[in-house]
């Protein structure tokens, strides 16, 4: 293929990826709307404000967005073909991404032996099932990470490469959008309101 | 070992036994068939690892028209039911059997018979209409088309192993519950649903990237043909419809497999939020699949008129409007449940609403056919019929959109009748007609027009036959679902009326497969040489029919619409300019992604839960072996392509 054809698909990948990112957008905006309609059905168990600790959850965020941002950074490594920062900055990312990832598997391991499992009531399950979904996606991307990393390690920077990092970090940006609204609507709100 | 799978998931009377019977015969048949004719592998490098959408395209309609004869079935069984089930007489099937039927029919002729025709169509015409090689991304496309396939041979092996859900086509909660469904029956509805879901939507994403990005140079969005539009607007709101459905099939799998409480009667659960998004998703389907038979009347009625298609515009603004507001009328198929006065009555204003732009697209192509020179061919017929099938179903809907009369008739056989007049009266009708309409294209010759003819009467008086009564049942009180009544409610004469009109529909399929047959036999006598049988205006025309495998060995530059009108009646004869044209190589990963996700919902259904995640990194090993391979791309030289250009075209002359 050709450099305006290879352009031209690369193109093509990325505006996919983002058409794609709207579908997610959609599924977790039906998760939002379900946990927004069963927040109070707590069947005579705890609510959100009895559960849920803001600085951990702050802490969680902080963690989140930090990675976002040196995930940022390494695209930008990427751009400039620098294998050795790319490898550092989405290292970095990644690492982050696991402390992020088992502080929640923590947080829900501690409600589930306080015995506020999903299956005690419609709202934990709801709880379970936007928070489980966003940290599932994260452990997708935190495999997409992996792979990569040693793609790039193994063989550098090729255009192949640097379109899937394009595609990862547009995947890591949306996941901290979505962790925002998580962090306002289920943590903030559930705690203040 | 093997979760709640036995043996006695085979023993289910026999019915059921015959159903097993033949799905293990026609599969041991077909397989034999190959073996005797050494063709497995062809079967495998030609079609089942083939990316070409024109490929893909016939595999989705094939398994569509299977699974039509399924449903049919199905239809059959309920129709006699019915028919013979008054006072003391029971008809021939329990009451669980029969709500099993209606679930699958319903489940079966939408998901994979309607989506089937619907994509197979896409595949087929939409990158040729627009003057492209391919699709966008064209792995993605087989992995959709398996997906789709995957869930086709879930929903299918539920008749012989183990139960289908008995809990109707859109699976309710509470009774879809586990407390109330406690077989396997709902979870291969979900997972069945869910694979084949995701599947479409993945196609979705696909086609909307190819037709917004791989467009003929010139073509410019309005001029596009009219079933490209269709199919845009149609495959938008599968982008934003779909994933609804994935995320409430999800919440119910996990209700009823991790004791989750979102949906359930107790608990804190909300049974009403999963109507809510379920026909958040569902309302959109309906003109997901209407849009596109839209798209079809739109290019049959201009071809066949020989005129361009009247209020081009306003056509585009009518299918944008649809799409717009098939998001905002979801509550009418629940007014019952109480939402309130003002609630229902908005909801009830945008479903009028609607039948604006459904009127003005109606008036558009009845005017298209004023003075031209219309030609009434078989896809016209389709096309007539629709118009009147469609007015009714559409009057009728708008009846059931004012909230008080909904109250009435709603869970009514009215209700039935509707849905089924603007399903087989629109969507089934219009994809007939496509397929007519393209058959030469895809297969190189006509199909027969007189068993056409046949086959189109018995559908349309077979139609009227059987749903004509069942307005009339709804008014008179008999509500759906029902496997019995008294005999002294006055019900089984148009019950048996409704019986006849099913049998009259079922000739007109028979006709259809014997129109197959003889067309197939008879091919020589009804050759498309030129590549264009119906002196056609859109692109798709402009190659030879079947299309070469690389559809334009020059891709078109379009300056108007009814491209390859203008460029016929133009006559400028250009030397083309060939070059190296890129094509994907074959891969047999789409269907091993397909069949590890099967695999893992097998697991699932059945709580065999060593092998679930063994599905889940199959899928996942295929997924990074796919995307870290080499070059999936191969090419043809522009010699190449000017050798076999000089071929094909030789042989449209001499043929």
């Amino acid at each position: 293929m050709n450099d305006i054809a290879r352009q031209d698909a690369d193109a093509k990948t990325v505006f996919g990826f983002w058409v794609y990112i709207m579908t997610d957008c959609v599924l977790f905006a039906s998760l939002f709307a379900t946990f927004a309609v069963l927040h109070n059905n707590t069947f005579g168990g705890p609510a959100g404000r009895e559960l849920f600790s803001l600085p951990f959850v702050l802490t969680e965020t902080l963690v989140l967005l930090t990675s976002s941002f040196t995930c940022g950074l390494g695209l930008l490594a990427a751009r400039r073909g620098d294998k050795q920062q790319v490898l550092m900055l989405f290292g970095i990312t990644f690492l982050l991404g696991v402390f992020f990832l088992t502080m929640e598997l923590n947080e829900f391991h501690n409600l589930y032996l306080e015995g506020n499992s999903w299956s005690r009531n419609g709202f934990l399950s709801a709880f379970f099932t936007l928070v489980g979904t966003h940290g599932l996606h994260l452990t997708a991307g935190l495999l997409w990470m992996l792979t990569l990393g040693i793609r790039v390690a193994r063989s550098g920077l090729r255009a192949v490469t640097v379109k899937q990092l394009t595609l990862l970090s547009l995947f890591w940006h949306f996941l901290d959008i979505i962790w925002i609204f998580i962090f306002t609507i289920v943590y903030l709100m559930g705690r203040v309101v | 070992m093997l979760g709640k799978l036995s043996l006695d998931a085979l023993n289910n009377g026999p019915i059921v036994l015959g159903a097993q019977l033949t799905m293990l015969f026609g599969g041991l048949g077909v397989a034999g068939l190959l073996t005797y004719k050494r063709r497995w592998k062809w079967l495998w490098k030609e079609w089942l690892t083939s990316l070409d959408p024109k490929k893909i395209g016939v595999m989705y309609i094939i398994i569509a028209l299977v699974m039509l004869l399924r449903g049919a079935a199905d239809a059959g069984m309920m129709r006699a039911q019915q028919a013979l089930s008054a006072g003391e007489i029971h008809g021939f099937l329990t009451s669980d059997h029969f709500q099993q039927i209606f679930s699958a029919h319903g489940t079966i002729m939408i998901f994979f018979v309607a989506m089937g025709l619907m994509f197979g169509l896409i595949n087929l015409i939409v990158p040729l209409q627009i003057g492209a090689r391919d699709v966008a991304f064209p792995f993605l496309n087989s992995v959709s088309f398996w997906l789709f396939a995957a869930g086709m041979i879930l929903i299918n092996l539920s008749l012989a192993v183990g139960e289908f859900s008995a809990a109707g086509w859109l699976a309710y909660p509470p009774l879809s519950e586990l407390a109330y469904s406690p077989g396997v029956g709902v979870d291969y509805w979900i997972w069945a649903l869910q694979i084949a879901g995701i599947g479409s939507l993945l196609a979705g994403i696909n086609f909307v990237v190819t037709i917004l990005r791989m467009r003929a140079p010139g073509m410019t969005l309005m001029k596009m043909p009219m079933f490209t539009w269709s199919v845009l607007c149609s495959l938008i709101l599968v982008i934003f419809a779909f994933p609804i459905l994935t995320a409430t099939l999800a919440m119910l799998a996990l209700d009823r497999t991790m004791g989750m409480h979102i949906f359930t009667a107790g608990g804190g659960g909300d049974a009403m939020m999963y109507v809510n998004l379920i026909w958040a998703w569902g309302h959109p389907e309906v003109y997901i699949l209407i849009l596109p038979a839209f798209g079809v009347f739109s290019e049959v009625v201009a071809t066949f008129s020989r005129k361009r298609l009247f209020g081009y515009a306003s056509m585009v603004a009518a299918l944008i409007a649809i799409t717009f507001l098939s998001f905002v009328v979801w509550l009418h198929h629940f007014f019952t449940m109480g939402a309130g006065g003002n609630v229902n009555a908005f909801f009830g204003i945008m479903t009028m609403v609607i039948a604006i732009p459904t009127g003005v697209k109606i008036f558009n192509w009845l005017f298209t056919m004023k003075n031209g020179r219309v030609r009434f061919t078989t896809p016209m017929l389709w096309f007539l019929a629709f118009v009147v099938t469609f007015s009714i179903g559409g009057m009728t809907g708008v009846m059931m959109a004012v909230p008080a009369i909904d109250f009435q008739v709603h869970n009514s056989l009215f209700l039935v009748a509707h849905f089924h007049t603007m399903i087989i009266g629109g969507v089934v009708f219009g994809f007939f007609a496509g397929l007519t309409y393209w058959f030469p294209k895809i297969f190189g010759f006509r199909l027969n027009e007189r068993l056409g003819r046949y086959a189109f009467w018995c559908w349309f008086v077979g139609f009227l036959l059987a749903f004509i009564p069942l307005y009339i049942l709804g008014l008179m009180g008999a509500t759906r679902r029902l496997d019995h009544y008294d005999a002294s409610l006055g019900w089984q004469g148009l019950f048996i009326v409704a019986g006849i009109g099913a049998m009259t529909i079922f000739a007109g399929v028979g006709f259809q497969i014997l129109q197959l047959i003889v067309s197939i036999r008879k091919r020589h006598e009804n050759m498309d040489t030129t590549g264009d049988p119906w002196n056609g205006r859109t692109l798709e025309w402009s190659t030879t029919s079947p299309a070469p495998f690389y559809n334009f060995a020059v891709i078109p530059d379009v300056s108007e619409r009814d491209a390859f009108w203008v460029a016929k009646h133009k006559k400028t004869s250009v030397t083309p300019v060939y070059e190296d044209i890129y094509l994907p190589k074959n891969s047999g990963m789409g269907l091993f992604i397909a069949g590890f996700a099967f695999i893992g919902s097998f697991a699932i259904i059945w709580h065999i839960w060593w092998l679930a995640p063994l599905g889940l990194l199959g899928v996942i090993a295929c997924v990074l072996i796919r995307t870290t391979g080499g070059e999936h791309e191969y090419r043809i030289s522009a010699a190449r392509v000017a050798m076999l250009e000089a071929d094909r075209l030789a042989g449209k002359e001499t043929s």
